[in-house]
């Protein structure tokens, strides 16, 4: 039996560990979720250190590129979080990490997500892309007046009352719709991976274990 | 309880075992039903397939063993086309298991094609910082990468030789199984540095990213398994992906019923109480 | 210096980043903080480490209930990154052959479960209560066929549901994500200046 087979007959075995939480919850299952974490974080680990740690932080170092000494600073203080006494040092570390995720944030959600998006929203309501398009233009109208429908559902604070209600209520329809398309492709992922985990079992684990059995 | 109430509360694993068998049957006897290339996946292989021979492609692999039903067939696919059509991969990893996975796929699928590494393809790995990553290499590709996933030097890979930023990259391919993922590269790398962008995720995040391909700022979607299947159909290729629709097919028609009839119970429990 | 010095490092950094984006002239600091950034990241990663190394520990010492699991998890995180560290993560270590024999197995498992509970749920909770939940359930089984190959298969591809999934996917439901999208982009961009001007410092922790 070569290594990889042993790997094989370990993950299958890992994997029915973990199936048996569906009848109940028991210590195989509670095993492999432990086991699962530990791994995790010594992947993780390794990974931290081969690809960022050694080419962005000691490389850098080595050839005397001094400036990084203040992201070894900063990183540092964040490790006083350990520390209840000392805890407030790590401020310095998470004001500057919190600080650049909004910095960036706050262009490129205005810009891609807002801007661009409202920007693609401002269409036509009669199509005449060649001639009159009928097709476009409903799709068209569709577009403008649902996203709008669905703005006023989120944005007016006011009683949704007279043709502010009617218009959140279309809005609501909108979202209805595009919450069922989520459930649907949901139920597709879900699916779709134990799909992949019944494709190991079968075409991995069990069929070359019958061969192995037989001979064959 | 009546018979009605009693059915619409009936054991959970009762329900398991009908979507495990609806599961496996068909992955036991496949029927064979053919796959149609839908829209959003054709203009994803068309944004591949429209590039000149030798194009310089960047693959992002933000996606985990947790998703790898639905990405990894995706990954497959994706390298086959570029490799077929001689463009020059440049894979990187916004998660650590991307590396991994990306690495498992290009050993397999580069030699079919003689790609050479440091020649024809790159595993970069992985880099910490998300979006921030993305806007780093916005600038200059050496500094966050001065060394591929195995720690030898980018400077001295020819692949690289002809690459200072993403403004050099032809095609960004995200394959994301969340955050960071195709928002990031759509918010930073095609707005900030127009840069056309086809992202590849599971089926559970496909539905947000539609504004993306209606406003052009994405140029083409792979969403979960179905996904990877009709890229695989576009490429005639036989991969786990195209396997799994028969599965999903019936899996979809067993939930289809259980909703179906849960809702008649629903009815008829409302109409005897009035 | 508890409480000044990181609000002006977060008002500093963030209005920096901002401001440079329409002054390309100052691309230099920029490049200065992403680099940076990604350096200190991997401490945020180091503390999510120690933490959980200190509450495993912590468990076993107090004999805490299930503190036995804890054995096996911290045996498995030192042993994988040592051997990692050490040994090299590519292909062909043992690094890798336990990434992809008990790493991916379980995590792809782990998943997978949901594919039985939301086959549950559908069935326990997807009642067309009123016309809303009506829509929402019609728009989901329309796309749970459409996006099938069965829907094109023998009498069901009369009904064409692949086209409508497509329509509902590329209208309706582009419509209604992107309501939320622009929604949630400007919330987004409030929260990020509030953080900016030192109004939202719930990173600051326990005064």
């Amino acid at each position: 039996m070569s290594i990889d087979f042993i790997g094989v007959w370990i993950a299958a075995l890992l994997t029915l560990f973990i199936f048996s939480f569906l009848y109940k919850d028991n210590p195989f299952y509670k095993f492999a979720e432990y086991l699962y974490v530990g791994i995790s974080a010594g992947y993780f680990a390794a990974y931290y250190y081969h690809n960022v740690m050694v080419p962005n932080l000691f490389v850098p170092l080595q050839n005397h590129q001094f400036d990084y000494l203040i992201p070894l600073v900063l990183g540092i203080t964040i490790l006083f979080r350990l520390f209840p006494k000392y805890s407030w040092v790590s401020r310095y570390g998470f004001a500057y990490s919190v600080a650049m995720g909004a910095g960036i944030n706050f262009i490129v959600y205005l810009q891609a997500n807002a801007m661009q998006q409202i920007n693609a929203t401002i269409l036509p309501l009669i199509s005449l892309e060649g001639g009159f398009n009928l097709g476009q233009t409903i799709s068209n109208i569709i577009i403008v007046i649902g996203v709008s429908a669905g703005l006023v559902y989120f944005y007016f604070s006011k009683p949704h009352k007279g043709f502010l209600g009617s218009t959140a209520r279309l809005g609501i329809w909108f979202l209805m719709i595009s919450f069922g398309a989520s459930f649907g492709y949901t139920v597709m992922a879900r699916i779709s991976i134990l799909i992949g985990r019944m494709q190991f079992l079968i075409n991995d684990w069990i069929k070359p274990t019958i061969a192995l059995i037989s001979g064959s | 309880m009546g018979i009605t109430e009693r059915l619409a509360n009936i054991d959970r694993r009762i329900i398991f075992l009908f979507i495990a068998i609806a599961v496996i049957i068909p992955l036991l006897h496949p029927i064979g039903l053919p796959t149609k290339v839908s829209p959003p996946v054709e203009k994803a292989y068309q944004a591949m397939e429209g590039l000149p021979d030798g194009s310089y492609i960047l693959i992002s692999a933000d996606y985990d063993p947790a998703t790898m039903p639905e990405i990894q067939p995706m990954m497959y696919s994706l390298l086959h086309h570029a490799f077929k059509k001689h463009h020059k991969v440049i894979v990187m990893a916004l998660w650590p298991q991307g590396a991994s996975l990306a690495e498992e796929a290009l050993n397999e699928v580069a030699p079919l094609y003689d790609a050479k590494y440091s020649v024809d393809y790159v595993n970069l790995g992985f880099k910490s910082g998300g979006s921030i990553v993305i806007l780093a290499i916005g600038s200059d590709f050496s500094e966050p990468f001065p060394k591929d996933m195995y720690g030898d030097p980018t400077s001295e890979m020819d692949i690289m030789s002809n690459i200072e930023n993403l403004n050099d990259i032809d095609l960004v391919i995200d394959l994301s199984a969340g955050d960071p993922g195709i928002p990031a590269w759509v918010m930073i790398a095609n707005a900030r540095f127009h840069r056309k962008i086809v992202g590849g995720c599971t089926a559970v995040s496909a539905p947000q990213f539609y504004p993306y391909l209606d406003s052009g700022q994405m140029v083409g979607l792979l969403g979960g398994m179905r996904g990877a299947a009709d890229y695989e159909t576009r490429l005639n290729i036989l991969g786990t992906a195209t396997a799994g629709m028969d599965a999903q097919s019936i899996a979809h028609i067993v939930i289809i019923i259980f909703i179906i009839i849960a809702n008649i119970f629903f009815f008829v429990e409302k109409r005897k109480k009035g | 210096m508890k409480q000044r010095l990181p609000l002006l490092i977060t008002l500093i950094v963030g209005l920096t980043l901002i401001v440079q984006f329409f002054s390309p002239g100052l691309s230099f600091i920029q490049e200065r903080f992403t680099n940076w950034f990604l350096v200190v990241i991997v401490f945020a990663f180091l503390l999510g480490f120690l933490s959980l190394v200190k509450v495993n520990i912590t468990k076993i010492k107090r004999r805490s209930e299930d503190w036995g699991y804890s054995i096996p998890l911290l045996i498995a995180l030192f042993t994988m990154a040592i051997i990692g560290i050490g040994w090299g993560i590519g292909e062909g270590t043992i690094f890798n052959w336990l990434f992809m024999n008990l790493m991916v197995p379980m995590s792809a498992t782990m998943f997978s479960l949901l594919a039985f509970f939301v086959a549950s749920a559908a069935y326990r909770a997807f009642r067309a209560r009123n016309l809303e939940a009506a829509m929402l359930l019609i728009a989901a089984t329309i796309v749970m066929l459409g996006r099938v190959p069965i829907s094109s298969a023998g009498f069901l591809s009369y009904l064409k549901l692949d086209a409508i999934a497509n329509w509902i996917m590329t209208y309706p439901n582009t419509v209604g994500q992107r309501a939320i999208m622009i929604g949630a982009a400007l919330g987004v961009v409030a929260t990020s200046l509030r953080i900016i001007l030192g109004i939202e410092r719930a990173y600051m922790g326990e005064e």
